[in-house]
């Protein structure tokens, strides 16, 4: 099929608007997981290299998402078993007001590392498609597993996984 | 002095590039605008832009609704016509 090359072109801006629309260039497993330094609830700041030689447990929540409200006591139970292990769980805040997520944090209290990006740099890098999202990134820093929602059902495996990276630890 | 173009025809030489313009418009109308990303949905999950924002007003005008028009269902929850709501 022979196109001019006007036509090509359009094509061509037409498929790359919709590989960007898709996220199909998004982070998936096996990639490298983008990088961040952010803002912690702790005071400083938190960046994922510091946390290079751990399993990282990186999830994307805000205030006004349902299912983080459950997904919260279940990451601080995975904290206190695995932390001692080699875990670190990240909670990446996506609101845009930060006192949003300070009340959130007195309802539901996390003793796991909080980190706020109202600017949705970071979701945006991971191209996070479903509130809450989680990905989990091996020792290496590649992402090995990416968890849309918080679904109770899969609480269970999600520990295996977690444990699997972890491994003989 | 000469005159080579009608003024009717002027005019619809200067509307043909304005009609198409519109039409562009039209065509393309929202596409342009990106839709708010998951993690951007903040002030539409707020309570005030959900189409019932009180469960119990919903409730409520949903049963006068229902014993007014003499049926029930078709909003979710079941009915089976027995007349005992």
């Amino acid at each position: 099929m022979r196109l001019s090359s006007s036509w090509r072109e359009l094509v061509a801006a037409a498929a790359a608007f919709l590989l960007a629309a898709n996220g199909t260039l998004a982070a998936a497993i096996g990639d490298v997981a983008p990088a961040f330094s952010l803002p912690a609830a702790r005071g400083g700041t938190l960046a994922l290299e510091q946390l290079r030689g751990q399993v990282v447990y990186v999830d994307f929540w805000a205030s006004w998402c349902g299912p983080c409200r459950r997904s919260f006591p279940w990451m601080n139970e995975m904290h206190q078993r695995y932390g001692g292990r080699g875990l670190a769980i990240v909670a990446i805040n996506v609101d845009a007001k930060r006192e949003d997520a300070m009340r959130f944090l007195q309802q539901y209290p996390a003793d796991f590392a909080v980190v706020y990006d109202h600017t949705g740099a970071t979701p945006g890098a991971y191209a996070v498609k479903v509130m809450p999202s989680s990905y989990l990134i091996d020792a290496r820093g590649r992402i090995a597993g990416i968890e849309s929602g918080f679904v109770e059902e899969r609480r269970a495996e999600l520990e295996a996984r977690i444990g699997a990276l972890l491994g003989g630890r | 002095m000469p005159c080579n173009h009608p003024p009717q025809h002027r005019g619809a030489r200067g509307v043909r590039p304005l009609a198409w313009a519109l039409v562009a418009a039209m065509v393309t109308g929202c596409a342009t605008t990106a839709p708010p990303q998951p993690w951007e949905k903040g002030v539409l999950a707020r309570p005030e832009m959900q189409f019932d924002a009180d469960p119990l007003d919903t409730k409520i005008t949903q049963h006068i609704y229902t014993s007014k028009e003499a049926a029930t269902g078709g909003y979710g929850a079941g009915g089976g016509g027995c007349g005992c709501n």
